[in-house]
């Protein structure tokens, strides 16, 4: 396991072009001989999961623009016309809208999995505010992704969602004309959203590749959370990791094909078949469901402007988890509590997100309350607390000795050919 | 030891008050629903190798054609569709015929008017009305919906755990349970239900007072296959028919569905021995 | 690989290639998808046929009709024009094939072939109006042949539609149509 060379050309052309622009080399050290920690678990193949989910967007998003009409009197119809007549036109649009959701679900599985084993924490600040901007920015092109088949729910999506902006004292209502390009959601909003839905990812790879950058500069987390310390701890990224990640991306393609093929309209809503009608509501209005949290938190607070700060509120409080978490111990594996409040957290946003799809009434909004309180809690009273009086379990030394003391002190780690084999 | 249980008793109390206001919260919202959720049909479309039936969707045409299409337009629907694979598969000359037996506007002609002509197999089903002003002029003020995308665009809520059971089940034909359902659900009144003027009383419709008026009958529509001429056999048949408008390729989506997934099964199998064979030597 | 295999080379081996294989043929055949979409679409393919009225087209005019997003010319010659064609020998012309949709690929680029079949249609000539060299539209009644002038390139066609002078390769493609009655064509 002596992999972590670094390249050196052989192939005169080749390094006739290296001397003038390290690109092979630079690709080597950044994806083969890259030092992986040994011990990382399928949590982890959820970074590859989410760039192949971002090629995927960017790859069916500019192929359906090739047929997609941004007009008000146009768009329903040509969406449809995408599903009917153009070849595998309904192939490519259900990868497009059911690639959105399952990149929100691989997204949230990073975020929790960076969430439960510190992955915020000193040296790896900057990495992880870098991810709460693609975070937003996803959510900034997934909801004007919904806009553009111009369906009730793209209409009165927009129409609320821009409302928000209302809310903010004496410019809000300019803010909200601005950004509708007239006194409702029309034409000229549909061009504009349209616009920038094709603008953002782009932003979002820009981002990425400062991600990974960030990464590839502090190295990955792992399960202990222990740094690796020598080059037992570590294995090359390729094979080890591009093999695993692989096998992971294949496996998250499984499930979405199930969706994709088999339930395609099943993370949508009716309501957005039927063509945009400025002038009658559905019944229900409800966001796509990766926004659903958010939105129970918005109708928790009884005032406008109070309700939208909350909600905007609840993404910016990730940007500042690095700080709020004062334990010394990075992984959740060795804190015992963290670990209780930390599965708490997620039924709250996993209640919130049921919340989010219910009426606004009643014990619903009661709930909201609650569960909304809960989750801002979390990150300013229990994680602070949980630093200074938990006492965490005894981290092990190495990640070499938490591998083999997991398998019971076995054959040496470079050797152990014929050692059982562990779970991934 | 003391710190974990005071920290215990701490989340366990709002998580009871929580638990608590769910269940309160639970019973106000069914009742506001009312309706009674549609029952669920056997749909020779549902499932992962559901397919349409022809005969049933070229009954269901001749349903859509003879009752619906006198009110509710189609506008996504062209004459071409009726002869492709994986539609109700009628031969290119009766789809022609059926083309042929409508009026389409054309032009403007070198004089510059508009123009009728016989349908071909391009144009697209007319609409019974020229726009929807009209439509609802001609219909008490209600829009009778265009059926291109209607069977995705009507549902029921599942609720949980449903829902969830759903994915697993891959059912997604609530679309047309609803329609069936409501093709079936005019009934009298209850008594103190107060109906409004020119409405309709139907069990399934949010509200009860649908503008339609029961629009089938038994016998209405002549089958020559021998197929029951019942509301029931109707509503089925041109259910189907409406999903396959909505959804014409679903037949060619659940095909190579079952291709994905078998290339996928297989090429995930390889990958977890390749990657069992790469990390063989290295423990973690 | 960068693991130096040291048991059971084959069966290894074999694993490795049958999973880049795999992987190889998925990428492929998802691409195809992407690369099938570019072809006209199923409403393009039906686009429905053009019908021209005739009787609109007096002597010696030349009409432009529009059939699947192209023009088409129509042409009602006088006897001057159909002789003059008729009179030019196939060893005159820079491309002896009718290019006539409604014949067979091969046949000779006859004033008849190049005309409207049928007693008394002959004075019709119906041409897709594009140059043959790099798509742009020719000038009718013009050029030394008195048929069209491109005026892109200087391609001279005569008055059965047959390119004369280069760099035009070919004659005015003829598009398929028919005569729906005496005096009305369908093209497509």
């Amino acid at each position: 396991m002596s992999g972590h060379s670094t390249f050196e050309p052989k192939h005169p052309a080749l390094k006739w072009f290296e001397s003038r622009l390290p690109l092979v080399g630079l690709l080597h050290s950044s994806f083969v001989s890259y030092p992986t920690p040994r011990n990382l678990n399928y949590w982890w193949t959820f970074g590859g999961i989410l760039s192949l989910m971002l090629v995927c967007q960017i790859a069916t998003g500019v192929v359906l623009v090739m047929h997609y009409t941004p007009h008000a009197s146009m768009a329903f119809d040509s969406v449809e016309h995408i599903m009917r007549d153009v070849s595998y036109g309904w192939l490519l649009r259900y990868m497009h809208a059911n690639g959105a959701s399952m990149f929100f679900i691989a997204v949230y599985i990073h975020m929790f999995r960076g969430l439960y084993y510190g992955s915020y924490k000193a040296p790896r600040e900057v990495l992880w505010i870098l991810g709460c901007i693609i975070y937003l920015l996803m959510m900034a092109t997934a909801f004007m992704g919904y806009v553009l088949p111009w369906g009730q729910m793209s209409f009165w999506g927009a129409t609320v969602i821009t409302n928000l902006f209302s809310a903010f004292p004496v410019v809000g209502p300019t803010i909200v004309e601005w950004l509708w390009g007239g006194f409702s959601v029309d034409n000229a909003t549909l061009n504009r959203f349209f616009s920038l839905h094709y603008l953002l990812p782009f932003m979002i790879a820009g981002v990425v590749v400062l991600h990974v950058w960030a990464l590839h500069v502090v190295g990955q987390n792992n399960p202990t959370g222990v740094e690796p310390k020598s080059e037992k701890d570590t294995v090359p990224f390729t094979p080890y990791a591009t093999i695993k990640d692989g096998f992971g991306m294949v496996c998250f393609l499984i499930f979405f094909a199930w969706f994709l093929f088999y339930i395609p309209n099943y993370l949508g809503h009716a309501d957005n078949y039927i063509p945009a009608n400025p002038l009658v509501t559905p019944a229900h209005i409800v966001p796509e469901w990766y926004y659903l949290p958010f939105y129970a938190m918005l109708r928790a607070v009884p005032s406008k402007l109070g309700g939208v700060l909350t909600m905007f509120s609840a993404i910016i409080v990730l940007f500042f988890v690095p700080w709020l978490d004062t334990s010394k111990v990075r992984s959740g594996r060795y804190r015992p509590l963290f670990k209780q409040f930390f599965w708490i957290w997620i039924a709250v946003c996993i209640g919130l997100g049921w919340l989010g799809s219910k009426p606004a009434e009643g014990g619903y909004v009661i709930a909201g309350r609650i569960l909304t309180v809960w989750y801002f809690a979390h990150f300013l009273i229990v994680l602070p607390l949980l630093g200074l009086f938990e006492k965490p379990k005894a981290v092990p030394a190495s990640i070499t000795e938490a591998v083999l003391g997991k398998n019971k002190g076995g054959a040496p780690a470079s050797a152990g050919v014929s050692a059982p084999q562990t779970k991934g | 030891m003391s710190t974990t249980m005071s920290f215990r008793s701490f989340l366990l109390r709002p998580l009871a008050a929580c638990a608590l206001v769910l269940g309160i919260g639970f019973a106000p919202a069914l009742a506001a629903e009312g309706a009674p959720h549609p029952p669920r049909e056997d749909w020779s479309f549902a499932g992962p190798f559901g397919k349409y039936d022809r005969a049933q969707l070229q009954r269901g045409f001749q349903v859509f054609k003879e009752v619906c299409s006198s009110c509710h337009s189609a506008h996504l629907l062209a004459f071409r569709n009726l002869a492709q694979e994986g539609g109700p598969q009628f031969s290119e000359a009766q789809a022609k015929a059926v083309a042929e037996s409508y009026q389409v506007q054309d032009g403007p002609n070198d004089a510059g008017d508009m123009f009728d002509r016989p349908g071909r197999l391009s144009d697209h089903w007319p609409s019974p009305f020229p726009n929807e002003q009209a439509a609802r002029a001609s219909n008490g003020g209600a829009y009778p919906p265009d059926f291109s995308t209607l069977a995705k665009a009507r549902t029921y809520e599942v609720g949980f755990p449903g829902f969830l059971i759903d994915i697993l089940l891959q059912y997604q034909e609530q679309g047309p349970d609803y329609i069936h359902a409501l093709l079936n659900g005019y009934k009298d009144p209850p008594e103190g239900f107060s109906l409004p003027e020119g409405a309709h009383y139907n069990e399934f419709f949010p509200g009860h007072a649908i503008k339609m008026p029961q629009p089938i009958s038994e016998g209405q529509v002549t089958y020559s296959d021998g197929s029951p001429e019942t509301v029931e056999q109707y509503s089925h048949d041109v259910t189907a028919f409406m999903m396959w408008v909505a959804e014409p390729h679903l037949e060619a989506r659940k095909r190579l569905g079952f291709q994905v997934m078998i290339f996928l099964i297989i090429f995930a199998g390889l990958l977890y021995f390749t990657k069992k064979k790469v990390w063989k030597s290295v423990e973690h | 690989m960068a693991t130096s295999g040291t048991a059971e080379p084959t069966r290894r081996d074999f694993l490795y290639l049958a999973t880049g294989a795999m992987g190889a043929v998925g990428a492929a055949a998802l691409a195809w998808p992407f690369i099938s979409q570019l072809q006209p679409d199923a409403s393009v393919l039906a686009m429905s046929s053009t019908e021209v009225d005739l009787t609109q087209v007096a002597e010696g005019q030349i009409v432009t009709v529009k059939w699947r997003g192209k023009p088409v010319f129509v042409w009602n010659r006088t006897p001057e024009d159909i002789a003059k064609a008729k009179a030019t020998a196939l060893s005159a012309l820079m491309d002896p094939v009718a290019r006539n949709a409604n014949l067979a690929a091969d046949a000779p680029a006859t004033d008849e072939n190049r005309a409207a079949e049928g007693a008394g249609r002959e004075k019709w000539l119906v041409v897709i109006g594009i140059c043959t060299h790099l798509g742009c539209v020719p000038i009718g009644h013009s050029g030394e042949y008195d048929g069209w002038f491109c005026p892109c390139h200087g391609s001279e066609y005569d008055s059965a539609g047959r390119v004369r002078r280069g760099p035009a390769p070919e004659n005015l493609a003829i598009p398929p149509y028919k005569f729906v009655s005496d005096t009305k064509i369908s093209i497509g």
